[in-house]
């Protein structure tokens, strides 16, 4: 794979290009998404990059009505609430990321354990592309 | 295993002082930090001239931000007069004040200085509910608020991940809200002082005059379970699940214990002290724990050679329902999963075993964030000396409290362990 940093400016690069991106301790095998420059378990610095399947499970989740500025830009407001979770994913770790395809008005109806695959969510915000993260129901 | 860290020399609290809390047209941080320093002189049993204090360390999280002040050491060290003495302000988001305690301590303990101010100040009324939610967001970690995360979103993502595992709902978080607004009438410094009970009736006699309609609210829960009276924030986090905007400032005078006795015969002592730092919240082992309060208990038990029994009553930041639950577990209080059962049974009731957040807490008390944490401890000071009044906790010869503080989504974990001896 390409030499690149392992950095958050790469994982978002990634993304862009629709890949959820990790690293990989090349020294004592620890996987880290998103990536780290710096194993933390043996303090190596040879790292990897590991595509993942973008396979998960909802950990955690909340539906959210009183949005911040960049998010209203987007559209979302207190009548049109957005949801924000926690993912585990299928290879072990959590990423945090929009969770999309379910009704933040119905949050009863979702339901921690879910299944969930990996979306890119592309925007445009006065000129400003941006891809956010983003996980769906299979 | 967690080093058993002890101070050089003891430190004893020998006055303590706060403004009200709330949110204030005509006062800014430096009138608050006024208040909360006049009543801390005055509280010095014997008097004290604060030409002697040797320097100050100030908790403020983001004035820059709220106010677009920053640099606020200076300002309020000419303000109380102390200047050109040292000034450091410490940040840790909403436990900024407890780090200021902490460092206070410190200096202290070191032996470099004899008597040392500490305090906390946050102004944030001044923007809009968004405005402040972008602010508070700042404390984040990165991935979390490009996932849209807010403050209250991430509390209410622990609490789906704590429902999901140990079958918890909203009701027993209910029971918390209940609770904290129960004591709040009894504290004047608070912002809300007034109970769910009391909230309810006067909306219904509002509703009938304005509308001509009466809801079917027959107990409290069912007026928070109504999404007229407790709207969404970030679900399941609904508005009374949420702490306040708030104003506010707080200080404590700390001295060598050696020389305690000369300003009080009731000084209060620092008998443990633990900092954490977290993960981020999708890094940590388990989504229904915050592993840097474990680490600020475990070093601040190990520190005073109290266990969490020891521990009679606490302040436990509540800056969501969710906050105190899962917080009363890791202290230690309940175990893991047992904390909603046994709110629920009334344990944490002022008249309860293990009274938690007599002053209110940061739900109805109020939250400025960087006065928050030194708010704590002046409600464990005023507990421990019997001053609480109405509130006093009914148990009687109290002897140890606690004050548990969290900034950010538990980057920063604070627990400290007051004593009087």
């Amino acid at each position: 794979m390409e030499e690149r940093p392992f950095s958050d400016i790469t994982f978002e690069r990634y993304l862009k290009e629709e890949r959820l991106m990790g690293s990989r301790c090349t020294e004592c095998d620890a996987n880290y998404v998103p990536p780290r420059s710096i194993c933390v378990d043996c303090y190596s610095s040879d790292m990897e990059w590991v595509e993942l399947k973008g396979m998960g499970r909802l950990a955690a989740f909340t539906c959210i009505t009183i949005a911040p500025p960049f998010m209203i830009a987007q559209g979302y407001n207190r009548k049109n609430p957005y949801i924000s979770g926690v993912v585990e994913l299928e290879e072990g770790g959590r990423v945090d990321a929009r969770i999309e395809g379910l009704d933040p008005n119905k949050p009863e109806e979702i339901k921690v354990g879910m299944p969930l695959k990996v979306k890119y969510l592309h925007t445009e915000v006065d000129e400003k592309k941006e891809t956010f993260l983003a996980f769906e129901p299979i | 295993m967690q080093k058993k860290r002890k101070l050089g020399r003891g430190v004893a609290i020998v006055g303590a002082g706060m403004s009200k809390f709330g949110m204030f047209r005509d006062k800014d941080s430096k009138d608050l930090f006024a208040d909360a320093f006049r009543e801390m002189i005055v509280s010095v049993d014997k008097g004290v001239d604060p030409k002697e204090i040797d320097a100050l360390y100030l908790g403020n999280f983001s004035n820059d931000y709220f106010m677009r002040q920053s640099h606020w050491g200076p300002i309020i060290s000419d303000l109380v007069g102390i200047a050109p003495k040292p000034a450091t302000r410490t940040e840790g988001a909403c436990a900024s004040s407890a780090l200021a305690f902490r460092e206070g301590v410190f200096a202290i303990a070191s032996g470099f200085y004899d008597m040392v101010l500490v305090g906390g100040v946050e102004e944030m009324s001044k923007r809009t509910t968004e405005e402040v939610a972008e602010g508070l967001a700042l404390a984040t970690v990165p991935y979390e608020g490009r996932a849209g995360f807010t403050f209250p979103g991430v509390f209410g993502a622990v609490a789906t991940a704590y429902f999901a595992k140990y079958g918890a709902n909203r009701e027993h978080l209910m029971n918390i809200t209940i609770k904290s607004h129960n004591n709040a009438p009894l504290n004047p410094k608070a912002q809300f002082p007034i109970t769910i009970q009391d909230l309810m009736n006067k909306k219904m006699e509002s509703l009938k005059k304005r509308e001509g309609t009466s809801p079917d609210w027959r107990t409290e829960k069912d007026f928070l379970a109504d999404l007229r009276a407790n709207p969404v924030v970030a679900w399941p986090m609904h508005l009374f699940d949420c702490c306040p905007i708030s104003d506010g400032a707080s200080c404590m005078l700390l001295v060598a214990e050696e020389i305690a006795k000369n300003f009080t015969d009731d000084p209060i002592h620092v008998a443990g002290l633990g900092q954490g730092s977290g993960r981020g919240f999708h890094a940590s082992d388990d989504l229904t724990y915050f592993e840097a309060t474990r680490y600020a208990a475990q070093e601040a038990y190990g520190m005073s050679g109290f266990t969490p029994k020891d521990v009679q009553f606490s302040e436990v930041h509540d800056c969501f329902s969710i906050a105190e639950l899962v917080h009363i577990e890791d202290l230690g209080f309940f175990k893991p999963g047992h904390g909603y059962r046994a709110v629920a049974e009334g344990a944490t009731r002022l008249d309860g075993l293990k009274p938690i957040n007599t002053s209110g807490g940061l739900k109805c008390k109020g939250h400025p964030v960087g006065a928050t944490g030194i708010s704590q401890l002046y409600e464990v000071w005023t507990q421990l000396r019997g001053q609480a009044g109405p509130r006093q906790v009914p148990a009687g010869d109290l002897r140890i409290g606690g004050a548990h503080n969290l900034g950010g989504t538990g980057g920063t974990c604070t627990f400290t362990i007051l004593e009087r001896k």
